[in-house]
């Protein structure tokens, strides 16, 4: 029978491999899963796997999904890594994207191109507020962060709705729950023709660049990674637990905020109770899965990107319902933590009734 | 006085959601894990509820479908957690992921579908006492059930042998395994049962409480009874009353609207989620008080034989 028997010292083999296997792992449960549902499962992964990347049009879509997943991650690998556990991302984007949209829709056709780092700085205020929230009830008072950043998630949510069904709605809309289309100079520059990438992966590189610096290169951030694993520790060494909760709240929610931003003044040009797409709760999975490392963090930024695309395609062109991508989205988080029993344990076949003896190298 | 009885009889039905799941959470976190994925618990099972409804037409087995689905999802989490020793709340996290995702899969077919309005069942002679009748007695027998379970647990845990040996489990795994106790499966039955509670929350949701399904239809009461588990300071009678109060916030958005109150629905709508939090900040004010009450191995990992 298998055991698992602790390993001496972490694996840095399996720290890599892991996320490789959980996601092979996920690959095989999806075909299972296509199987089951009468579906061919050679067409499913040719529709996940390769049509996102088969032209440079379907390149650049896959960009324009993995931007807010990528930015929004690094904020929260900051967070995760600290030990600050931010799962209201969702709600810090919802209220910098209303932030944002509220700048938005101060221009109006005499509006220079200036109002866009406006549009991208209310954002990223925006989300700065609302993780903050959180952070002083947890400074302050002690409150488990991961309820109170949910329950504001809600609470952001009903914000827009109030914003988007009230003060904010499009007066020539036909009474729909959405305002007005932002005015042409507030949108996010597109990088090139022929593509609805814009500026935010390059931001979104910045960050990833940013990030790393500061994480492996600054005393800062150092002593940011110090107070969430070894609090005791940190104290010794004068670095303040109360600052690093504060710095990754902030950051984090800064980061999912200005992912906010770019949604809405980028690709979809007005507020909608559509504007929550779960990106924050898949971004979760995207620093998880990249091991909470930028470089990472890309790669499984465009993974999950390519979940989205597959599961959207999946609808039109073989009638699975597109919430498919939740599942997979889920499976590999599971397969994740599943596989990462690698890195601290190994499997043995054990023997029942005999004992591995030491001396022998075991029987 | 009339809308007010009927203001008492729609608290307790809502809180009675709250009630069945936190009471599962509290049998799970007894025992010392935190099963974070509440939530994802309930939305499946309130799909395969609501699914085994329209299929059969039973509610009763309505509700064991979900009890079904909720301990399945729990096994899962508690082999991960318990055997492969995998972080209690990423796993839990994942969990509630997941059944998100899974549920809105499932569910794309029953969308439109309606069930039929399910009956009351008035206890005979007391549904007739002018105020209190109507107030407390004419209920859904999940109700009463609920109460039921309260009690039944209380018995459980506080009288028992086999109650006793879950509490020591969650404040000593290391102790229990020294005496000989099967720590790895008393979690997972308690684990177990915890989802099972959490699942026909769920199922009630679905096929009771609002007979429909829609995507994402739980709306964070998974969340709200693992908030309501530390509020109560794990004692069962504390999260049956809690769930009455959160129940009436619920309801106190209707009746606000019913008289008038001239306040946007999404205000009214956000209470619930805004109580939360300021449970959650009078609770946790007291780090001591926390402490004191927490059964002590919760969240950590157990390593029998270490």
């Amino acid at each position: 029978m298998l055991k698992l028997e602790s390993r001496p010292q972490t694996s840095p083999f399996w720290r890599y491999a892991s996320p490789i296997l959980a996601l092979l792992l996920t690959v095989v449960l999806g075909v299972l899963l296509f199987i089951a549902l009468g579906k061919d499962p050679v067409r499913g992964l040719q529709v996940f796997f390769w049509e996102p990347i088969k032209t440079p049009y379907a390149l650049g879509e896959l960009m324009v999904k993995a931007t807010p997943l990528l930015i929004i991650a690094l904020g929260l690998a900051v967070c995760f890594r600290s030990n600050v556990w931010n799962i209201g991302a969702e709600g810090q984007f919802v209220i910098g994207a209303v932030a944002a949209g509220g700048v938005a829709l101060l221009a109006d056709k005499g509006t220079g191109p200036w109002i866009i780092p406006l549009i991208l700085a209310a954002g990223v205020g925006g989300g700065m507020l609302w993780a903050g929230i959180t952070a002083l009830l947890r400074d302050r008072f002690n409150a488990n962060e991961i309820l109170v950043s949910l329950m504001l998630v809600y609470v952001a949510d009903m914000v827009l709705s109030y914003l988007v069904f009230g003060p904010w709605k499009d007066p020539n809309g036909y009474n729909f729950p959405q305002t007005r289309t932002f005015e042409a100079v507030t949108r996010i520059p597109r990088l090139m023709d022929g593509s609805r990438v814009n500026i935010g992966i390059l931001l979104g590189l910045a960050g990833v660049a940013g990030l790393w610096v500061f994480l492996f290169r600054t005393y800062a951030g150092f002593a940011q990674e110090v107070g969430g694993l070894a609090p005791a520790a940190a104290r010794y060494a004068g670095f303040s637990s109360r600052r690093a909760l504060w710095v990754a709240l902030l950051t984090s929610g800064g980061a999912a905020g200005l992912a906010g931003a770019l949604e809405v003044a980028g690709p979809i040009g007005q507020l909608t109770p559509y504007v929550p797409a779960g990106y924050g709760f898949a971004a979760i999975i995207v620093a998880f899965v990249g091991r909470l490392h930028p470089v990472g963090i890309v790669f499984s930024a465009i993974l999950m990107s390519m979940f989205y695309i597959g599961g959207e395609l999946a609808q039109s062109r073989l009638g699975m319902p597109k919430s498919i991508t939740g599942v997979f989205q889920g499976l590999l988080l599971f397969c994740l933590l599943a596989c990462d029993t690698l890195i601290v344990y190994r499997l043995r076949l054990a023997m029942p009734g005999k004992k591995l003896n030491p001396l022998e190298g075991g029987r | 006085m009339e809308s007010t009885a009927l203001l008492v009889a729609a608290t307790l039905s809502a809180g009675t959601v709250l009630a069945i799941a936190a009471l599962g959470l509290l049998i799970n976190e007894k025992a010392g894990i935190v099963n974070l994925g509440a939530e994802g618990m309930m939305l499946c099972a309130a799909i395969a509820g609501f699914a085994t409804v329209v299929h059969t037409g039973n509610t009763w087995l309505g509700f064991a479908a979900g009890m079904a689905a909720g301990a399945f999802l729990a096994a899962i989490f508690g082999v991960l957690v318990i055997w492969l020793n995998t972080n209690q709340y990423a796993t839990g996290l994942a969990l509630s992921l997941f059944g998100a995702g899974f549920s809105a899969f499932a569910g794309i077919s029953y969308v439109q579908e309606k069930l039929p309005e399910q009956s009351k069942f008035p206890i005979p002679l007391l549904a007739d006492i002018p105020f209190v009748g109507p107030a407390l007695f004419r209920q859904h027998p999940m109700v009463y059930i609920a109460m039921a379970i309260t009690a039944g647990l209380i018995w459980f845990l506080y009288r028992t042998r086999a109650g006793l040996v879950l509490r020591s489990v969650g404040e000593s795994p290391e102790s229990a395994h020294a005496l000989g106790y099967p720590v790895r499966r008393i979690r997972l039955a308690a684990v177990m049962t915890g989802g099972a509670l959490c699942g026909l929350a769920g199922a009630y949701v679905s096929t009771v409480y609002t007979p429909l399904w829609v995507e994402g239809m739980i709306a964070g009461k998974g969340w709200i009874a693992l908030a309501l588990t530390t509020f109560a300071t794990w004692r069962p009678a504390r999260v049956l009353l809690g769930a009455y109060l959160f129940g009436g916030v619920t309801m106190l958005q209707f009746h606000l609207q019913s008289i008038g109150v001239d306040i946007p629905t999404q205000f009214l709508t956000m209470l619930p989620y805004l109580a939360t939090i300021v449970v959650l900040v009078l609770i946790s004010r007291n780090p001591v008080w926390i402490r004191v009450n927490m059964p002590a191995s919760i969240g950590k990992p157990f390593y029998p034989g270490s």
